[in-house]
């Protein structure tokens, strides 16, 4: 809980992070910390810079100014650090980006095998605790085109659980999804959370924010527009352009 | 007029043979090569790119024929007393990395960049990224071109003989000086380069039928 691990150093922490597109400001002066075991939603209307901003995190993307830590990781364009900060960090993508030419059970043990240097016996009892966790277990020795999209997913975080990160980062893991597969992948993020992991979330979905959510992140332009609880959020917004965005989206629920 | 016998025969497939070895060491040299070519075609690196693309540009825009002269009077002009087999076999690898190079290269690119973006947040390294995760899906995608290619090589060694090769066109002409039946001897000549490529050619064919299906 934030409250409670205030005085601890951040696990992830971006100070007047800024990065420009050639000429496009993508991110202005971003300044947020995540202590651990929080769990972030950050939302925005499309172009805000929010996937940006966790593509930062684990160095998918350069930044040009500021500095992000990680687990007392300075994020720098050395090898060395974005290891070490890759290593903490597991990350789901919109799009999946499953292995296709990979069964399930190999796309879960690869980067156990290769990075961790873990034996393939090994990597596969891990894969399959996490498969089980998310509830795929009987599918892995699928390929990923077999699986219904939900199931896709779902085999995409038990992916990035099997390198046991210290946070996830989750770049609108529904928002590719079928309307009637968003909810068992939500129901495994919200189990996720409930078993103390750290997260930050790029979604739309309001209520998984107001179920799991310790603080709610708006950007738009680039900017950290406000922040708060989830009831401090969706009860009284602050900022103008807040209020607009809650009032598209909350439209359609 | 002599008649074609065993002997003439036997003359036309020891020359088929060194079409097979030439067509074999330019395929391996140049899958090796090419290979390293489309690395660094696709590589962050500005340099390299620059680099690879100029040397394919070189090698897709010159004859194969005035490529094999160069590399077999050039490695003798810089005072390498080299077998004429090794010349040709550089001429040939030089060409076909440049040309696999390039069709890799469009492979690798075809591959969504969400793959190289999933494997790098998993902590992968560049080396397992292209091995595990890059390469065999890239691979798949340039096969019916690297079967069309390999058909043009087949085809294409029949250039050493320029070099003095006795390849299996350059035996047919032998063969067809001697017996003054240049049609028979050229319409099986072209028969045996036929049945090498053509049922490379369907294969490749189908592989590219599989793969349109597959991503339907």
């Amino acid at each position: 809980m934030p409250q409670t691990t205030a005085n601890q150093t951040p696990l992830i922490a971006m100070e007047g992070v800024g990065k420009w597109y050639g000429a496009y400001h993508a991110l202005r002066n971003v300044n947020i910390s995540v202590a651990k075991g929080e769990k972030i939603v950050l939302c925005g209307p499309s172009g805000s810079g929010k996937s940006t901003l966790i593509r930062c995190i684990n160095h998918l993307e350069e930044i040009q100014e500021g500095k992000i830590t990680v687990e007392g990781t300075v994020l720098t364009g050395s090898t060395s650090a974005v290891d070490a900060v890759r290593r903490e960090v597991g990350m789901v993508f919109q799009s999946f980006n499953l292995f296709p030419h990979m069964t399930i059970l190999e796309n879960c043990t690869l980067a156990p095998m290769r990075v961790k240097k873990l034996s393939k016996a090994e990597a596969e009892a891990t894969a399959r605790k996490y498969l089980e966790r998310v509830r795929i277990v009987d599918q892995a020795d699928k390929f990923p085109a077999q699986l219904s999209g939900g199931q896709q997913q779902r085999a995409a975080i038990a992916r990035a659980l099997c390198m046991e990160p210290k946070a996830m980062l989750f770049d609108e893991p529904t928002s590719a999804l079928d309307p009637e597969m968003v909810k068992e992948v939500l129901d495994t993020m919200i189990g996720l959370a409930r078993d103390g992991m750290t997260m930050i979330c790029v979604t739309h979905e309001m209520g998984f924010a107001r179920q799991v959510a310790d603080r709610v992140v708006f950007m738009a332009s680039g900017e950290i527009i406000e922040e708060g609880t989830p009831e401090e959020f969706f009860r009284n917004p602050q900022h103008q352009r807040t209020r607009a965005f809650l009032g598209e989206i909350l439209a359609h629920h | 007029m002599a008649s074609i016998g065993f002997n003439e025969l036997f003359f036309l497939l020891q020359g088929l043979k060194w079409t097979v070895a030439l067509t074999i060491i330019g395929f391996i040299g140049g899958g090796i090569f090419g290979l390293l070519v489309a690395l660094a075609r696709t590589a962050e690196s500005k340099l390299l790119q620059k680099v690879t693309t100029g040397y394919i540009a070189i090698f897709q825009g010159t004859p194969l024929l005035m490529q094999l002269f160069v590399v077999y009077y050039g490695v003798a002009l810089i005072g390498l007393n080299v077998d004429a087999w090794i010349a040709v076999a550089i001429a040939f690898t030089l060409h076909a990395s440049a040309y696999l190079g390039e069709i890799w290269r469009g492979g690798i690119q075809a591959v969504p960049k969400g793959q190289t973006e999933a494997a790098k947040a998993l902590g992968l390294h560049y080396t397992s990224r292209v091995k595990d995760v890059i390469l065999p899906q890239a691979l798949k995608i340039s096969l019916p071109a690297t079967i069309g290619f390999l058909v043009q090589l087949i085809k294409g060694t029949s250039l050493a003989a320029i070099v003095g090769f006795v390849e299996l066109s350059r035996a047919g002409q032998i063969v067809s000086n001697q017996t003054f039946r240049p049609l028979t001897v050229f319409a099986i000549i072209g028969l045996i380069y036929f049945l090498i490529c053509w049922p490379l050619s369907l294969w490749g064919a189908r592989t590219e039928r599989r793969l349109q299906t597959a991503t339907r």
